[in-house]
């Protein structure tokens, strides 16, 4: 029971990460197009500023859940994919740096130099972190010892010597590119005003576009590479709620942009995101990570866990924890609600 | 031993000194940061304020650093270390995810208020959000340092089927007696760099003439917090951190004091180099019995060299784990001195103008870094060939499927960004010091 609580707790913190770290991804990545002067970018940066550090830390404390609750998924997993976690890490990195240095200096040189890394940096993470859900759903080369290694890619086919990189995995990634840059559009839509906004809606008509296309073609060939998940939601007709709330999500978000409801547009798209996790999840459950080879070498919520004890202690101190922090969140996010505008300081 | 491994050990021991610069000061300088927004508050004097608010702008470039060089931290231990997160994982995976959940969440929260908040938040609630991003740090500081307490001196476990180590005792990784040694004589390192990066920067300015009034309370509050926490790192906590090692971890003790040979009343060595092939310090000035004090508060009692244990037990750089010791003890007793002599002036009025202990002010500053630096190699390097200390070694925890060609394609990546983000963090400084205190203050920010 302990190890299924933990497994539902670790993914709702990966969800509300890439619903809130993926809005202020997503703003990285429509910068360039939404805002043309360094004035209108600086505006994009502050609708993000107070709040992305504490946004990125859902995926540590995710990260640190999931270390300590599954041990053995994240020492395979994290190992596995040596190579692009590190980039993973230096894009971080340099996204970070271009967040926090870009208005230390004022000149023609310095802030275009950051706002072109911090787009970059920004579409680059979308796209490697939805390769590598495409890599949790097609499976991983694991041996008797629950171990791998991959290699950046090999043939680009996701047969059994597929590297981190194949079609499937790409186009995983091409999806999550336009899954945030909507969410992030829609970001931007909701916290400014004027031309800036204008140009927001128009983008993000554009990615919903994309977005719609993309989810019926990736959820077309996720069900013919992963045979599981088609056998788990015949086996459970009720998980088809998730990507039944994914779709009203999808079709939420173009209503109420056109609507012009824009709080609700976004709202609408992290439902979208959520759904579309969950539907993920569910359909790999209970495999964690799944062997695309002998299925017996899959690590499960079970073969990967910590033991109950530990488990148990951890509930203690997660409860009194997350209440802490959903109290800081409610704080920042009343505390910075409202449309941005230049005056102040910051960002 | 084995190219994969000798590069995953370098790579892991690079990047976390490298974040270690910018934690320290971090530590330190939030609490003077509290320190300064609570005299303020108290005295009702508005230039402390300002004091606060220039230190928060070069306090915000080094956390975005610190940040930035922390989470290559979290990621490592998977990455790298995968066959110990597999079997520790269970055990040390909660101080870090607790440490997620506790510390970092209301580190990030308030920053961004004690940063930018102050009409926001109106005066108390400015101090409250000084206060929050000092405890979140110094929680998160405990948390880290309760890990590494647990990898040097396990306790609280048991060893499970297929050598899983697994938790019995929460209370007892959490409350681990050498974690709480550790956390203070840690904490107390880090309020020492800071000092001396307040107390320099005041010195800086005195010699440029300028701002003076600034350049008065920064070196009022350095020396005076740097000086008593220049003494408490070395007594009680230093000290008690020796004795532990003694009691836990006596070859350790003898690989950092360079004690090769068994005698009955162990003397110390202040100098000498040692070689490990003839088992003695070359050209050495010893004081006799004292290193048996020490220990055991006993002159005459004797301490085991090196010899008397097996040699694959022995931590596989012995000269560089000496030097290290050697050098913050030595750092920590000039450290000592010089502030004593610095607070001896200032409380006759007569620092600013005592312009050969102004230099040594300014020329000190590094110097913190180095004692800190040399300190986590003693414990680190001390606590070879283990990776958890009598249970698991290094060579076994490390990953086994990712090769010395990953591996050195990595370390380079990292020394290549680290040095970008190290170029950048000092010019941004150096500005920040350049445009004064006056400036930041009219900014507004
Ligand atoms: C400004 C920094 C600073 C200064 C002046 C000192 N230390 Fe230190 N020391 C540290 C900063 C530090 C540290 C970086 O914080 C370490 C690394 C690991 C730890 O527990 O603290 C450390 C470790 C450390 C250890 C090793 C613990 C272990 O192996 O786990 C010992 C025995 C001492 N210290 C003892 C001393 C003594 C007797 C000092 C006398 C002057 C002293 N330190 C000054
Ligand atoms: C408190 C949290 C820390 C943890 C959990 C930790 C853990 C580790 C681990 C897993 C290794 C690699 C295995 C090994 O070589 O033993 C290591 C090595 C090392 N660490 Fe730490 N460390 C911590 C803090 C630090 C800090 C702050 C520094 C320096 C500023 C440091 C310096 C080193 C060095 C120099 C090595 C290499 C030792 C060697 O290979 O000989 N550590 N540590
Ligand atoms: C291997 C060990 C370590 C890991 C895994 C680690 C992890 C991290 C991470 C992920 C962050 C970024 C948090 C954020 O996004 O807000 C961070 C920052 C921080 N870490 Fe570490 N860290 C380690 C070692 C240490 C040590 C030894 C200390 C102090 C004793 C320390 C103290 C801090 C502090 C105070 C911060 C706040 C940011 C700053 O100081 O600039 N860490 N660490």
């Amino acid at each position: 029971m302990l190890p299924i609580i933990w497994f539902c707790i670790v993914a709702v913190m990966v969800a509300i990460y890439v619903v809130l770290d993926g809005f202020d991804l997503g703003a990285g990545i429509v910068q360039l197009c939404v805002a043309r002067t360094a004035a209108e970018r600086r505006l994009v940066l502050k609708s993000i500023g107070p709040v992305w550090d504490g946004n990125e830390v859902w995926l540590l404390a995710g990260g640190g859940a999931l270390y300590f609750a599954f041990p053995a998924l994240y020492a395979s997993a994290f190992s596995g994919f040596y190579l692009p976690l590190m980039m993973v890490l230096w894009l971080l990195i340099l996204r970070g740096i271009a967040i926090e240095f870009r208005n230390q200096i004022s000149n023609a040189l310095w802030t275009p130099f950051w706002d072109v890394v911090f787009a970059l940096a920004s579409g680059l993470l979308a796209i490697f972190f939805g390769a590598a859900l495409g890599n949790v759903v097609r499976g991983v080369p694991l041996d008797a010892n629950h171990e791998f290694f991959l290699p950046l890619w090999t043939n680009f086919l996701p047969g059994k010597d597929a590297g981190i990189l194949d079609w499937y995995t790409v186009l995983v990634g091409l999806f999550a590119f336009f899954t945030l840059a909507l969410h992030g559009a829609l970001w931007v839509n909701l916290k400014t005003e004027g031309e800036l906004q204008q140009r927001a809606r128009r983008v993000a008509r554009v990615a919903w576009a994309a977005v719609a296309a993309f989810t019926l073609i990736v959820t077309i060939a996720s069900f013919s590479i992963q045979p599981h998940l088609a056998a788990s939601f015949a086996a459970l007709p009720l998980g088809f709620v998730f990507p039944i709330l994914a779709l009203a999500g999808l079709a939420g978000s173009i209503t109420f942009l056109l609507r012009r409801k824009d709080g609700s547009a976004f709202l609408a798209s992290c439902l979208y995101i959520v759904g579309m996790l969950t539907s993920v999840v569910f359909g790999v459950f209970p495999s964690v990570l799944p062997s695309n080879g002998d299925p017996n070498f899959s690590l499960t919520v079970a073969n990967a866990s910590a033991p109950d004890y530990g488990l148990g202690v951890g509930i203690a101190w997660f409860l009194p924890g997350i209440v802490l922090v959903a109290a800081y969140f409610t704080f920042v996010y009343r505390k910075f609600s409202g449309k941005v505008s230049l005056e102040g300081g910051g960002h | 031993m084995d190219t994969a491994l000798a590069l995953h050990r370098f790579q892991f021991a690079f990047t976390i000194t490298f974040h270690y610069l910018f934690v320290q000061l971090t530590l330190g300088l939030g609490f003077l940061i509290f320190v300064l927004k609570t005299v303020a508050l108290v005295k009702k004097d508005e230039h402390y304020n300002e004091c606060a608010r220039f230190w928060a702008r070069i306090f915000a470039v080094n956390f975005a650093l610190g940040v930035v060089t922390g989470i290559p931290m979290e990621f490592q231990f998977g990455t790298n270390w995968s066959r110990f997160s597999r079997d520790a994982g269970a055990v040390i995976g909660h101080t870090l995810a607790m440490e997620g959940l506790y510390t970092f969440f209301l580190e990030s929260t308030f920053l961004g208020f004690m940063l930018y908040g102050e009409q926001m938040l109106g005066r108390v609630g400015h101090w409250g959000a000084s206060a929050a991003v000092w405890i979140g740090s110094w929680m998160s500081g405990y948390l880290i340092v309760a890990t590494d307490a647990w990898m040097q001196h396990p306790t609280g476990y048991r060893i499970g089927a297929g050598g899983k180590i697994l938790l019995t005792s929460w209370w007892s990784l959490i409350f681990n007696e050498w974690a709480v040694w550790q956390f203070v004589h840690t904490i107390l390192g880090g309020i020492v760099t800071g000092c001396f990066a307040m107390a320099g920067i005041g010195a800086f300015y005195v010699f440029l003439k300028r701002s003076e009034k600034y350049a008065r309370a920064f070196l009022g509050v350095g020396v005076t917090v740097g000086l008593i926490a220049a003494i408490l790192v070395a007594f009680p906590t230093g000290d008690t951190q020796g004795k532990l090692v003694a009691r836990n971890q006596p070859i350790k003790l003898a690989a950092m004091e360079g004690h090769f040979t068994t005698e009955p009343s162990s003397a110390i060595a202040i100098l000498g180099q040692p070689d490990v092939n003839a088992h003695k310090l070359d050209n050495p000035f010893m004081v006799p019995g004292v290193l048996s004090f020490i220990v055991h508060g006993n002159w005459t009692k004797e301490v085991k060299g090196l010899t008397d244990y097996p040699r694959d037990l022995w931590p596989d750089n012995i000269p560089l784990l000496y030097y290290a010791f050697h050098i913050m003890v030595g750092l920590g007793t000039v450290f000592i001195g010089v502030l004593s002599l610095c607070a001896l002036q200032l409380w006759r009025g007569k620092l600013a103008e005592t312009k050969l202990l102004l230099w040594a002010l300014v020329l000190l500053m590094p110097l913190p870094y180095v004692a800190n630096t040399a300190g986590w190699m003693t414990a680190e390097m001390g606590r070879q060939p283990w990776i958890i200390y009598g249970l698991m070694r290094t060579a076994d925890g490390v990953s086994p499927h990712v090769s010395s060609g990953s591996a050195l394609f990595t370390l380079l990546g990292f020394l290549g960004i680290y040095t970008l983000l190290f170029m950048l963090g000092l010019f941004l400084i150096w500005r920040i010091l350049e445009q004064g205190p006056e400036h930041v203050v009219e900014a507004g920010e």
